[in-house]
């Protein structure tokens, strides 16, 4: 071999990547020893959430405002005055949340308020476009979130045709009061997305979500798939309408005018 | 051999020297480092895994258990003995290990290594404002 | 050859250290952004994109402008710009490093970026950007240093650069199309649903990024000993004419199905941005200030004479450039956003911080434009290419 220079950085720098393969090697292999994961006995499972909204009976804003209470409280969600706030649940017009513009409403529409929140889409541009796959589609139907992995790049915020999204652009727990933290919930920190996650830790410990739990009846949750299910019953019986059907995302929240 | 700019590179070598064994000197005549003293939980004796499991690799099993609460829904871990526990930083790590400075802070405090978990979680202890 | 940025003339060093104290300074704008969150720029939760995405998208536009002096040189052999192609190839490098500049400050957890290459996600758009723009960055960076050095060692190009240098034109036409659609895919924006958006991106880049680099160029020329080819210059500045007439049609087109269609998505943001909705008319002076100036150029650059006056062409550019800019680094953002899916107006303005961090991302561009065309024409003047001629005294 010739003892030239250059060989012998050839030399070193092979030897250098195949020592830190070999130790990688290592570092990936086994985590926990000899366990097993599954889902927990109480948990509800469906093959498709979905959640319908009487509107005749949840209709004003501090009915509304209660759901959201509810919804922040369980989620440790800030309360940020002006521009940059974040909310997962909140209180809209008609004109404002659907796109059935109408010059003539009847008073009562005119006059009432609905509930708006995350779609949770079929078919949802969030998921498309975020680069991370920090929000993506559970098998059950809900869009979900995961903080530990979003880079704060916002695509999905201008991906989401009904503004369902909030981002973090201080840190949260300036606007929160530290005493009346919900203790089971963490917050999320600052420059991530979010948005309402149907509840899927309540989901979990078969509990219905807050915002349903605290609706007294206006609010239905349940399966779209399940025949028999609430939400079924309700579609079944009632005229019910969603936000912005044209575009083909698909939400999976109706409301019954 | 002459050593040219001898002057400066002498030089050079005995303040490199000098601040390279600075730490050292610093931490002359002191203790031996000690491993801090933990605040053990007093109702379990039982961790998830066994103790030298998570000292090396509790930061492998939170990752774990993330992903594998957030993203494939399933909150339910079997230890390796067979018993089930929530997969949940907050509601059961904590629940026993119920002072984070007293506890998880005492080690990372040592080893300089800041976990941003509690940027989102919050730690049995509450927070000030 | 990055030996040769290192010495230079005496308002040489004070250019490159005003950069740099430019820099610094405005470094610590956002160094307050990484403490305190992008809550210290204007963004809202309806304008979730603002100044620095706008800045990037203007600015993927001047990266792939460089096309305009390859493509002829390359595919049609045109000599003329012959020595105009490496600038054009070091100017998209300083663009694309600002682009990812931008992107970098607009995201709110940066130290998370490289969970785009670890969770690797083709549906996603903003994957693709990243692809390219960096292997848009790395194609320069291979093609033009090689060339360079192989002018300065007076040796033939080696036949890879060529290959790459093809591949470079087709690319360049990819980083803005891909771009493009981070906007024309989103379902809820109808300012940018809109299938000639990706037709009007490269336009509007294709006279904006020739511009400001026939505008460098004759300011290297004023700077340095390089002479660029006359003809070469006056082709350039005919590219120019066509693409802003392309440009100002297209922008057109969409006037045109806006408003005879009659059907308020489309019309929307356009009212908001020219003439104002619900009392909101922000950026009605900026949007017709555009027009007026877009308009004008056109004016300057059309008539053959007026266009090939050296006096009057840099001011002709320079309007085309601030009229380019305010469509896209201002109406584009801001429209798209406005009104917001509630049909409500979200004004939206950048802070003062956050355009010293944009100043912070400018500087850093300027000194890599900077660094490079100094080796550019220092090696130029090495091995006597395109020089000024040499006047003999008497």
């Amino acid at each position: 071999m010739n003892h030239t220079r250059r060989n012998f950085l050839k030399f070193a720098g092979l030897t250098a990547a195949g020592l830190c393969v070999a130790g990688s090697g290592s570092v990936l292999a086994a985590s926990g020893a000899g366990s097993s994961v599954k889902e927990g006995e109480k948990a509800v499972r469906a093959k498709r959430w979905a959640m319908v909204i009487d509107t005749k009976k949840c209709g004003t804003k501090e009915a509304i405002d209660a759901l959201a209470k509810a919804c922040h409280a369980a989620h440790n969600v800030p309360d940020i005055p002006g521009k940059q706030n974040v909310k997962w649940i909140w209180a809209a017009g008609f004109e404002e949340a659907f796109d059935q513009p109408n010059n003539y409403m009847d008073e009562s529409l005119e006059k009432r308020q609905f509930a708006t929140l995350c779609n949770h889409c079929t078919n949802a541009p969030c998921v498309r476009v975020c680069p991370t796959q920090a929000t993506y589609k559970r098998p059950d139907g809900i869009v979900a979130m995961d903080y530990h992995r979003c880079i704060g790049c916002r695509y999905c915020m201008a991906g989401c045709p009904f503004g369902a999204r909030s981002f973090n652009f201080m840190e949260p727990r300036l606007h929160l009061d530290l005493a009346k933290l919900n203790k089971e919930f963490p917050t999320r920190m600052r420059g991530v997305v979010e948005k309402c996650n149907f509840c899927v830790e309540r989901l979990a410990q078969g509990k219905q979500p807050a915002c349903v739990e605290a609706s007294q009846g206006a609010l239905a949750f349940g399966d779209l798939t399940d025949a028999n299910s609430e939400v079924r019953k309700l579609l079944r019986e009632h005229y019910t309408i969603r936000r912005k059907p044209s575009l083909g995302t698909e939400p999976s929240v109706y409301y019954i005018i | 051999m002459k050593l040219y700019n001898g002057g400066k590179i002498i030089t050079g070598l005995v303040i490199f020297l000098g601040i390279f064994l600075a730490p050292f000197a610093y931490n002359a005549g002191k203790a031996a480092y000690s491993q801090p003293k933990l605040k053990m939980p007093e109702n379990e004796k039982e961790c998830i895994e066994s103790k030298e499991f998570m000292r090396t690799k509790h930061m492998q099993l939170l990752n774990d258990w993330r992903d594998w609460a957030l993203r494939d829904g399933k909150r339910v871990y079997v230890n390796s003995k067979g018993k089930e526990f929530e997969m949940s930083l907050q509601k059961t790590c904590m629940k026993c290990h119920t002072n984070k400075a007293e506890f998880c802070d005492k080690c990372h405090t040592d080893a300089a290594v800041s976990p941003y978990c509690w940027d989102c979680h919050i730690q049995p202890e509450g927070l000030k404002k | 050859m990055l030996e040769k940025a290192l010495k230079g003339t005496p308002r040489y060093y004070l250019w490159i250290g005003f950069l740099l104290v430019l820099i610094g300074g405005a470094s610590g704008a956002y160094v307050m952004q990484l403490m305190q969150g992008l809550t210290i720029t204007g963004m809202s939760r309806d304008v979730s994109w603002g100044f620095y995405i706008a800045q990037f998208t203007y600015l993927v536009g001047v990266a792939a402008s460089g096309v305009m002096i390859v493509l002829p040189y390359y595919f049609h052999n045109y000599k003329k710009f012959k020595d105009l192609v490496i600038f054009g190839e070091f100017m998209a490098i300083a663009a694309v490093i600002m682009c990812l500049g931008f992107i970098v400050v607009d995201i709110g957890q940066p130290q998370r970026m490289l969970n785009v290459l670890l969770f690797p996600t083709p549906n996603s758009i903003l994957f693709w950007d990243m692809v390219v723009l960096n292997g848009y960055l790395i194609l320069n960076v291979l093609v033009g240093w090689t060339c360079l050095e192989c002018d300065r060692q007076h040796l033939p190009h080696p036949k890879w650069s060529k290959v790459l240098a093809y591949v470079s034109i087709i690319w360049a036409f990819s980083i803005h199309t891909v771009t493009a659609f981070l906007y024309q895919g989103l379902p809820g924006r109808n300012y940018w649903l809109t299938a000639i958006l990706a037709a009007r991106f490269l336009a509007s880049a294709f006279c904006s990024g020739p511009a400001i680099l026939l505008l460098v160029i004759l300011l290297t020329e004023k700077l340095t000993t390089f002479k660029a080819n006359v003809e070469g210059i006056a082709t350039l500045a005919k590219i120019i004419t066509y693409a802003m007439c392309v440009n100002v049609f297209f922008f057109l087109l969409e006037v045109f199905t806006a408003f005879y269609s009659g059907i308020p998505g489309h019309m929307h943001s356009l009212v908001y941005l020219f003439k104002g909705i619900h009392g909101h008319a922000e950026l009605v002076p900026f949007m017709w200030t555009a027009a007026a100036l877009g308009l004008g150029s056109l004016a300057l650059l059309i008539p053959p004479k007026l266009r090939d006056n050296m006096k009057l062409l840099p001011w002709s550019l320079a309007i085309l450039v601030i009229a380019t800019w305010i469509d896209k680094g201002l109406g584009l953002l801001i429209g798209g956003f406005n009104p917001n899916p509630f049909e409500q107006i979200a004004p939206y303005w950048p802070t003062g911080k956050e355009l010293l961090i944009s100043l912070m991302i400018y500087g850093t561009g300027a000194l890599v434009v900077t660094i490079l065309f100094k080796v550019a024409t220092e090696v130029k003047k090495e091995i006597g290419a395109s020089q000024k001629p040499v006047v003999e005294a008497e």
